[in-house]
């Protein structure tokens, strides 16, 4: 089912295995039929650990979405709720409980919370006078899922907001956790660097559980060498960049979620022979996309200009594979190709799949709306006028673009420049608020608390320097066949994966006056391993680095470490491990605050 | 030595034999009639209570508790209420579960630790039997009461009560009953009449155990295996039915010929662990007043008569006998030592001890019986065999003639491996020293460390190389939670001594030893403790539960557990008064940040108070202007925004500031749009119907007209404008429709003082009670002392 989890350089099987081992323990534990009320958020990070199929062996008859008001009606022994431990979650569970008829029914409930339970939530319970109905109360400790054979996400959506804006840390509570999962399972981490405030709190965080578990030691040979953490507000540029590689701008233009895209189905119709395709089908296709596709693994982090080349190379080579059956003379030959029916026709329909997807993407990417707004884009980064108003900004706001689209834009403007000049700021605040309305004060502060706008202060703009320094900006990048990370974003090199690069080689000492630039600290520590357990290393052997991105990482930056993984002589191999994925509109979207406005 | 099969009696294929472990150091006056004893397994320590039963406070019954070799450790008078059952759990607590559901606990050492209650309703039907049983989970208890339902506690440190659902036709207790736990669940078997039952939580079921026929009667004895797996049942006809417990397999069904058909006093399931060609077969002990039976698979029968009355426990490789004067054990003779020690064997491991012996006659001889089994190639295995039995047998002598054959065998070996000769040793060592009268039989380290026998117990688990984090560990923080329980020493000298001893040993809990010296009332000594204990998160529920509640925020906000966070500043926030919370809060920057965060889920005036506190202007205003949007009048919405402008201001966001004023305008230049075209025309028809039908004197239409549709002007404008036209009458119709703010002012226009009175008094309003009291005239005495004493009310709160 997850075969493509083991196939990379670290086994995330394993990891999977051990959640799905925790669940069938805790469906276990409550004896006769089931009914699972979910939390809908859970839904999807369950999808990756677990099928229906698994939870249907052990009993679940009936899954319901948590709402409020009476729980449907099913003839089972129990009805566990499986919720994130939130308190609007719990009064709706009490009431849950309360509408239950008590006298024709002895359900038995249960509640499981993901991915730790919480006394706040458990005294609520108490206050609404239902905690006593709960025979069992757990916790599913699911702090890292495996997305994919090199990509762990928590899926933690509010993680950015809640650790810069409201200074709430109990997402980076769960990632240290998290990481010591990680390490009861691969082996303890021997180096661990890192930049960013958050990034120096996990690690103390680490440390000091391998303090509190001293004596338990660890006997596995450890298979990461690195762990590199990485706070998100360190590079606030990149996410704000559009994604150019064939997986970012799916996740751009349609939104990726827990490995599913939907997307619209016209492009999709299947033409048979015969039947009139007058009715086009309504509801949107939902794909599934991972490694496991052979086709999508090869493409999704080529650079888009290079995906249609790909493509029809693939065409060729399946054609000409079913060409073979010309060929095929003798029985032998001829059974030799039926087997390869089913493998070749997979391709077939993955191959017309992406060539729909690549040409609804290609509408897009060719319209001049997307070249204006990259050409933008791509000044900024090379620093050309960031210190005046954009007359494209400005007329975009005129036509009342999509106000992310504006909020982008402007955030990308002050990040390029280290910030904008008051009068600047405030003239782009004003157009906004007058624009789309005065309630988006509230988002706008948040941006400038989160520093992705601020004024600048007295410092001169460093931000030339560090584009020089980490060599951000790449003029004659090679879309087709890259040579340089900067092909992800034609010509930008993402921040956080310079950083991640220089350390493998030739180290960070190289960067001290830009890393001092950077927010936050950075720092290296070193855990002790066990004698016995320190690798030897066989010559031509590739290190393995966990990169965890502290408030998220785009596809983009995904595909670059890819890449980096792959070049020859890296000598590295990337693991990705983030709070979430993201990209620039998923996360301004966390930080923006909406009041529900009632009509005076 | 010779006569070593002496006391071996034969069972179809195997061999019983019954060994003497102690003569009984107790002197008891009545022996074991008319008590209660429970004797944990493993060894453990026996616990006796003489006429549980007996009601009269003159003379109360004494419970006592020995080691297994029958050396008092306890002994003290029982004062609390009849008790129906003693027993032990895993961790040699002693449970006495009383007639009314109560389960008191005790230690080892007889003082008492905590009670729980098998429920409300049993103190009404009482206890009629009860029952503790081992399970993965822990100890669990069972009883039946007198309404005849069950009722489980699978786990007594995690208790849940589970009642077990009816027993059809069930009155009273059950003939016999015993509780199994399989597949992870645990149920209850029962008899009653003919009938046999299982309940679980969810169901009763009858059962028909395969292979007992329904003319054997009905089942009046059963009993369990050590490890669940076997089952007896004994019938009134005398029939015995052996199989396994989940009811699918019968092993045997013995015959009342070969049996006594008189109830037995007690049934229970021996087992061996010894390794046999087949399968383990069990076979069942049954003891009556003056006989004890073991009765096999093929209706073979050993007999042991009794002088004395005694007491079964069952053990996982055979069965205790404990009586008033000695202790034995009842088991089957494990294969390796029958093979040895047979009568005229030639196994292999019979033939190197005879060699042995020989050898050490300094007869020729020794040298045949070598070469006999050499030839063979069968020394290794001779070796193996009696090093093996050496393990089993319970006589230290005939411990040492095997150990020493063995290595005498051993000699003429070249690549035998020492391993299991070096362990052997090692662990008959020490089971021969725990085995010492004095200490009592134990057999496993944890059982040692349970009966303070600290030293030994170390060196036991250096000896037997047990890891730290198992074996030391435990024992020194059993050791410590002793320690601190010493009165004599100060809090100084103790915290010193378990740091000295304990130091950073894995796996020790600092917070578990601090929790014990809390709960002697030891607080300091606690906190003191607490100091050393590396894990933050640990420390934080004793802290509070000592009141120290600072510093359990400071540790949770260490550990970064914001849930931990969250239940310091929870139970804060209920303890201490609000200035002082903030002020605690204020210190803790990122308790703060969580306390902000829920508040913002929560308690919005709060989050208000604390943004004022800490002179957050920022914050302070985007909360007006988020609550400015949940206001639904304009004039609300409008001062919301003003006090968000001030802050703004003194935030020094002029921007934000000056935004906001832009905002307000145009609020106020779209409501005066509104007013103009649409309500305040509406408003301005009806002020000109209203006056003009009462200026006419069109009361019915005038009445018509009020309740065609709600009025926009509100009704105060009927009742003055009524008035104006002199007609008391028909104002006062209109007086019960003005909304609640307007009501003492409508009554008043109508001069009716006391329907203002009341309204003002309901309304609890100090300035409309002025506003009557100033209308009153000194006539209307009533009324003002009504107003006043209203007022002094309210005054008051």
């Amino acid at each position: 089912m997850a075969a493509h989890l083991s196939y990379g350089r670290v086994n995330l099987n394993i990891l999977r295995e051990a959640a799905r081992k925790e669940l069938r323990e805790f469906l276990d534990k409550c004896a006769g039929s089931k009914a699972i009320v979910w939390d809908e958020y859970l839904t999807g990070p369950f999808g990756l650990i677990a099928q229906y199929s698994l939870l249907k062996e052990h009993e679940v008859e009936k899954m319901f979405t948590l709402k409020s008001g009476r729980l449907p009606s099913a003839d089972v022994k129990n009805i566990i709720f499986f919720v994130r431990p939130r308190l609007e979650l719990m009064d709706i569970i009490a009431e849950n409980v309360f509408s239950e008829d008590k006298h024709h029914s002895s359900r038995d409930f249960h509640i499981l919370f993901v991915p730790r339970r919480s006394m706040l939530c458990e005294q609520r319970l108490k206050e609404q006078g239902v905690l006593g109905s709960f025979i069992n109360i757990d916790e599913y400790i699911l702090d890292l899922i495996p997305y994919d054979g090199d990509l762990l996400s928590m899926e933690y959506e509010s993680a950015f907001r809640e650790c810069y804006l409201e200074n709430d840390q109990t997402s980076l509570y769960h990632t240290a956790k998290g990481l010591m999962t990680l390490q009861a399972l691969y082996g303890t981490i021997p180096q661990i660097y890192g930049k960013g405030d958050c990034a120096r709190h996990v690690a103390n965080m680490m440390l000091r559980m391998k303090r509190e578990f001293a004596g338990t030691q660890n006997q596995i040979l450890p298979v990461f060498d690195t762990l590199l953490l990485l706070d998100r507000n360190v590079d606030l540029l990149t996410p704000l960049a559009t994604q150019l590689t064939y997986e970012g701008l799916i996740d751009e233009i349609y939104g990726i979620n827990n490995g599913y895209v939907k997307l619209p189905p016209e492009k999709f119709a299947q033409k048979k022979q015969g039947e009139a395709s007058k009715d086009l089908p309504t509801e949107p296709k939902k794909l599934q996309l991972n490694s496991a596709e052979e086709l999508y693994a090869e493409i999704r982090d080529k650079n888009f200009n290079a995906v249609g080349a790909a493509l029809s190379k693939k065409a060729k080579i399946i054609s000409a594979a079913f060409e073979e059956r010309h060929n095929a003379k003798t029985v032998g030959e001829i059974k030799q190709f039926v087997s390869q029916l089913p493998h070749m026709q997979a391709a077939r329909s993955s191959l017309a799949n992406h060539t729909s997807i690549a040409e609804l993407i290609k509408d897009i990417t060719t319209s001049e709306a997307f070249f204006d707004n990259l050409t933008v884009e791509q000044e900024f980064m090379t620093g050309v006028d960031t210190d005046k108003v954009n007359t494209y900004i400005e007329d975009c706001i005129a036509q009342k673009d999509p106000l992310i689209k504006i909020l982008r834009l402007v955030c990308m403007q002050s990040v390029c420049n280290n910030g904008l000049k008051q009068k600047v700021l405030d003239y782009y605040k004003r157009e906004i608020l007058q624009t789309y309305g005065y309630e988006h004060i509230l988002t706008l502060n948040n941006l400038e608390k989160g520093g992705l706008l601020k004024p600048q202060t007295s410092s001169r703009n460093n931000y030339p320097t560090i584009r020089k320094t980490l060599k951000l900006w790449m003029e004659d990048a090679n879309e087709q066949n890259p040579n340089d990370i900067s092909y992800v974003y034609s010509g930008y090199a993402p921040l956080s994966i310079r950083l991640t690069q220089v350390l493998a080689r030739p180290g960070w000492r190289s960067i001290e006056e830009v890393l001092k630039m950077l927010p936050g600290p950075h720092f290296e520590e070193r855990q002790q391993l066990p004698s016995g357990l320190h690798k030897k290393r066989q010559q031509g052997e590739n290190r393995t680095t966990l990169v965890f991105f502290l408030g998220g990482v785009t596809y983009a930056e995904i595909a670059a470490l890819r890449f980096l993984s792959q070049m020859e002589d890296s000598g590295m191999e990337y693991i990705i491990a983030t709070t979430k994925l993201v990209n620039g509109t998923t996360w301004i979207k966390s930080l923006m605050d909406r009041p529900e406005s009632q009509t005076p | 030595m010779a006569f070593i099969t002496a006391n071996w009696n034969p069972l179809g294929e195997a061999f019983y034999r019954k060994t003497e472990l102690y003569e009984m150091c107790w002197t008891l006056r009545d022996g074991l009639r008319d008590s209660l004893v429970a004797a944990a397994p493993y060894g453990g320590p026996i616990a006796l209570l003489r006429e549980p039963l007996r009601r009269s406070p003159s003379s109360r019954p004494q419970l006592e508790i020995y080691s297994a070799s029958g050396v008092g450790i306890a002994s003290f008078p029982w004062k609390s209420g009849p008790v129906v059952q003693l027993g032990w759990t895993v961790s040699d607590e002693l449970l006495c579960i009383q007639e009314d559901g109560s389960v008191l606990i005790y230690d080892l050492f007889g003082s008492f630790k905590r009670h729980f209650s098998m429920g409300q309703e049993v103190v009404q039907t009482q206890v009629l039997e009860a029952k503790v049983f081992h399970s993965p989970y822990g100890t669990g208890v069972a009883i039946v009461t007198g309404s005849s339902r069950f009722t489980l506690a699978t786990n007594i440190d995690d208790l849940k009560l589970r009642r077990l659902p009816e027993v059809p036709g069930l009155q009273g207790k059950p003939s016999c009953w015993v509780v199994l736990t399989q597949d992870r669940q645990t149920k209850v078997l029962l008899s009653n009449g003919l009938d046999l039952y299982i309940v679980d939580n969810t169901s009763c079921t009858a059962v028909v155990p395969p292979g007992l026929s329904p003319q054997a009667g009905s089942v009046v004895h059963m009993s369990v295996s050590f490890s669940y797996k076997y089952l007896a049942l004994f019938t009134d006809s005398g029939h015995l039915w052996t199989g396994t417990s989940n009811l699918f397999t019968c092993l045997s069904v013995c015959l009342p010929v070969c049996l006594c058909i008189y109830q037995p006093l007690y049934l229970s399931l021996c087992l061996t662990r010894c390794r046999r060609p087949k399968s383990q077969q069990p076979s069942v002990v049954l003891m009556w007043d003056r006989l004890l039976l073991v009765a096999g698979v093929c209706n073979d029968t050993i007999q042991f008569p009794l002088e004395d009355p005694c007491v079964l426990i069952g053990e996982l490789d055979g069965v205790r006998i404990i009586s008033s004067t000695n202790q034995e054990l009842l088991q089957e003779v494990p294969l390796v030592c029958q093979d040895i020690f047979k009568i005229a064997s030639m196994a292999p491991g019979a033939l190197l001890l005879e060699a042995h012996r020989e050898y050490e006659k300094l007869s020729q001889k020794a040298d045949e019986y070598l070469r006999e089994i050499k030839e063979q190639s069968m020394l290794g295995e001779a070796v193996k065999q009696c090093v093996e039995a050496a393990g089993h047998e319970y006589d230290t002598n005939t411990q040492k003639s095997l150990m020493r054959a063995a290595s005498f065998g051993k000699c003429f070996l070249t690549d035998f491996s020492p391993d299991q000769f070096v362990s052997t040793c090692r662990e008959l060592r020490v089971l021969n020293s725990v085995r010492e009268s004095s200490v009592g039989l134990p057999l496993t380290h944890a059982q040692l460390v349970y009966r303070q026998f600290y030293p030994l117990a170390i060196e036991i688990c250096r000896y037997l190389k047990i890891p730290d984090y198992q074996g030391v560990s435990r024992v020194l923080k059993h050791w410590a939670s002793c320690k601190v329980q010493q009165k004599d020493l100060s809090d100084e000298a103790i915290a010193r001594a378990v740091c000295v001893k304990v130091g950073d040993s894995p796996g020790v809990s600092y917070s578990d030893i601090a929790a014990r010296a809390y709960e002697c009332g030891r607080t300091e000594l606690a906190i003191k403790l607490l100091d050393f204990e590396a894990r933050s998160g640990e420390q934080v529920p004793l802290l509070l539960k000592m009141k120290r509640s600072q510093l359990a925020l400071c540790k949770a906000v260490e550990s970064g557990d914001t849930d931990l966070v969250y239940t310091v500043v929870s139970y804060l926030k209920n303890e201490m008064n609000r200035g002082d919370f903030f002020m605690t809060l204020r210190n803790q920057p990122v308790a703060l940040s969580l306390y902000r965060q829920f508040c913002k889920l929560q308690e919005q005036e709060t989050l208000k108070d604390l943004y004022n506190q800490d002179d957050d202007h920022q914050e302070l205003a985007n909360y007006y202007v988020t609550a400015s949007y949940k206001e639904k009048r304009l004039e609300s919405r409008l001062s919301l925004l003003q006090s968000a402008v001030d802050e703004y201001n003194k935030a020094k966001n002029e921007f934000a500031a000056k935004a906001t004023e832009d905002e307000m305008r145009l609020l106020r230049f779209q409501r005066k749009l509104d007013d103009e075209k649409g309500a305040g025309l509406l408003g301005l028809y009806w002020w000109l119907k209203l006056k003009s039908l009462a200026e006419k004197e069109e009361w019915e239409e005038l009445e018509k007209f009020s309740k065609s549709k709600k009025s926009p002007i509100g009704y105060l404008a009927f009742v003055e404008v009524c008035m104006k036209c002199n007609n008391k009458y028909e104002a006062k119709k209109y007086v019960s429709k003005v909304t609640p703010e307007q009501k003492v002012k409508a009554h008043l226009a109508v001069s009716d003082l006391e329907g203002a009175a009341d309204a003002a008094i309901e309304r609890r309003n100090e300035a409309e009670m002025g506003a009557v009291l100033s209308r009153c005239s000194a006539s209307d005495r009533l009324v003002i002392d009504r107003l006043n004493r209203a007022r002094a009310g309210a005054a008051k709160k």
